[in-house]
């Protein structure tokens, strides 16, 4: 008679990377289909654009590392990376911005470093930032909501637009017809006009905003979070990050309103603009590059929303999600460091 | 050591300044977003390297062990001073694109380096034959990454040479390819580290090609004549 002799954990799920992964893709779905509702067939082109060109790279990069490419592709890690970036750039920016952010995220930050587990940076968002500094026109031009755009691209003219037979003339019908606006998102308009000395009761009052947050930006960003409670539910991802990330961001944005309502944005609006729920609950969670504790990943949290908020309220870019989540990357180690879970039977620091 | 082949070896190839040493990062990924900028800086250093291991291996009897180190950099500062100045003089538009890296030449780890470790123990003849490899180089190694970020960054070859070799130079430029978009990052430093990062390790994929292919030496294996069985 054999025993069958295992290390603890005794109890244990099988739970495999490729099904943790579908489950997060799974998740941005509703995100994915409201983002596509305000902001037309673009967002859905570029993720399918990023899958092609992730699974490809992928396959190839594992080709000349002389390993299994079926392996590889199997586990969904390259897929997520391209869904997140895919959603995160503008819809209608052109087909090469996605294939190069692809590439360097699968080859330059994923694949060199070792492959999936060895990253140090989150693969998406280090793309993002790529793309960010080095075509800072194409990454900053969203399509204007679709409720108050003059007119909304269809999927013909999204196909158009993205792949580059489209005058620039006709691409500005798609954002807000009134000039001076044209192509902003809600956080970058208000960053604009609190530098021209406008309050936010006035910016707020601008047609891309309805009253306390941005026109679809609100809806998208509650389709994310219904997708993150439901990955909370599933356990696929730790409720630590998430609610750290957004409970520094809503303490500090408290602050900044209670000081000064007229320049600063409401917590409202930093927690439904931008990326926030996006970056809570399907980017900032990534095990691989976030702290390992529980302690240390609220800490890793906190510090992306402080981060968000200092950066978005007196930094040089609108949205800070990519910038406060590399940042964040860098001090993991870090904080595992000082952050350990007490040893059962030790003293804690001992 | 007056081995020459053996000096070229060590300071084009085995220990490249810029890809083995990494000395001088700081200039090598600050100049190196055009072609021009790094040929003009990794000719100012080639002339101050040579130049230093010269007077330093002059000089290498009657300085005192103690003292050696400030001696050879009040030599660079001088050298480095008078190669600004004729910069300055003659290619006054690469003068004023190197901007501080120029005087910067005097802090160069390369060049004390060479000084310490080379030119103090040997003679005249070849330090500065020492100098020569290992400035060749570190110009070799700016170039290639000059080009590299230069026809990623902007699709160009050797834009602005006028600024180093006289209006001649103009029609040098070549337009390699459209660029409506610059492509910004291999023109900013972060750029300048991926590509130094693959610069190296396409290095060391070569050495490893040159080491299979070179035949394996035989080693003696001592063959035990006997036995003992322990069990």
């Amino acid at each position: 008679m054999a025993f069958k002799i295992a290390s603890s954990p005794h109890v244990s799920r099988n739970l495999h990377t490729a099904t943790v992964m579908q489950r997060v893709i799974l998740c941005l779905l509703p995100g994915l289909v409201v983002q596509c509702v305000f902001f037309g067939w673009g967002t859905l082109i570029q993720v399918m654009l990023a899958i092609a060109v992730a699974l490809g790279s992928e396959a190839a990069v594992m080709k000349l590392r002389r390993r299994n490419p079926a392996a590889a592709l199997g586990d969904n890690s390259a897929m997520l990376t391209a869904v997140l970036l895919g959603v995160a750039i503008p819809p209608l920016a052109p087909w090469w911005l996605i294939v190069i952010g692809t590439v360097f995220a699968i080859v330059i930050v994923k694949q060199l470093y070792g492959g999936l587990g060895h990253n140090l940076f989150n693969p998406a968002m280090a793309a993002y930032v790529l793309l960010l500094i080095s075509y800072p026109v194409q990454m900053t031009s969203w399509v204007a909501p679709s409720t108050v755009a003059q007119q909304a691209p269809d999927l013909l003219a999204s196909l158009q637009a993205i792949f580059g037979s489209l005058a620039s003339s006709e691409l500005k019908l798609y954002s807000l017809g009134i000039d001076g606006v044209s192509m902003a998102t809600p956080l970058d308009t208000l960053k604009t006009d609190l530098a021209l000395g406008l309050t936010s009761s006035e910016s707020l009052s601008k047609p891309i905003f309805d009253g306390s947050t941005g026109v679809g930006w609100f809806w998208v960003n509650l389709a994310y979070l219904a997708g993150g409670l439901v990955l909370l539910k599933l356990k696929a991802i730790r409720w630590q990050i998430s609610t750290g990330i957004l409970v520094a961001l809503f303490v500090c944005a408290s602050v900044g309103w209670m000081l000064g309502p007229d320049n600063h944005a409401s917590p409202l609006l930093h927690l439904f603009s931008g990326a926030t729920m996006l970056a809570a609950f399907f980017i900032a969670t990534d095990p691989v590059t976030a702290a390992t504790s529980n302690r240390g990943r609220f800490l890793f949290g906190a510090l992306i929303g402080m981060l968000v908020y200092f950066i978005r309220t007196f930094g040089g870019y609108p949205d800070a999600f990519a910038f406060a989540v590399l940042l964040a990357n860098l001090c993991a180690p870090f904080i595992d460091y000082y952050v350990r879970p007490r040893t059962y039977g030790h003293r804690a620091g001992s | 050591m007056t081995n020459f082949r053996e000096i070229a070896w060590q300071g084009l190839w085995k220990n490249n300044p810029g890809l083995v040493q990494l000395l001088g990062l700081c200039p090598l990924l600050a100049v190196t977003a055009t072609i021009t900028n790094a040929l003009g800086l990794g000719l100012a250093t080639l002339l101050v390297l040579i130049g230093s291991n010269v007077l330093v291996s002059l000089v290498r009897d009657f300085v005192p062990k103690e003292i050696r180190i400030p001696v050879f950099v009040m030599i660079i500062a001088a050298l480095v001073t008078a190669v600004q100045l004729l910069i300055n003089a003659y290619a006054y538009g690469l003068y004023l694109s190197l901007g501080i890296f120029l005087p910067l030449i005097v802090t160069n780890c390369v060049i004390i380096g060479r000084a310490e470790a080379f030119a103090s123990r040997n003679s005249l003849i070849s330090s500065a034959f020492d100098g020569l490899m290992m400035g060749l180089g570190f110009t070799s190694v700016l170039v290639v990454l000059g080009t590299v970020r230069e026809l990623l960054g902007q699709g160009t070859l050797f834009y602005g040479a006028e600024q180093l070799l006289g209006p001649w130079a103009e029609s040098l430029t070549i337009q390699v390819w459209q660029v409506d978009t610059p492509f910004l990052l291999a023109m900013l430093p972060p750029g300048a580290f991926i590509a130094m990062g693959l610069l190296i390790a396409l290095k060391n994929v070569i050495d490893r090609k040159l080491a299979e292919r070179q035949p394996k030496i035989e080693t003696a294996t001592v063959t035990r004549a006997r036995i003992t069985k322990v069990n």
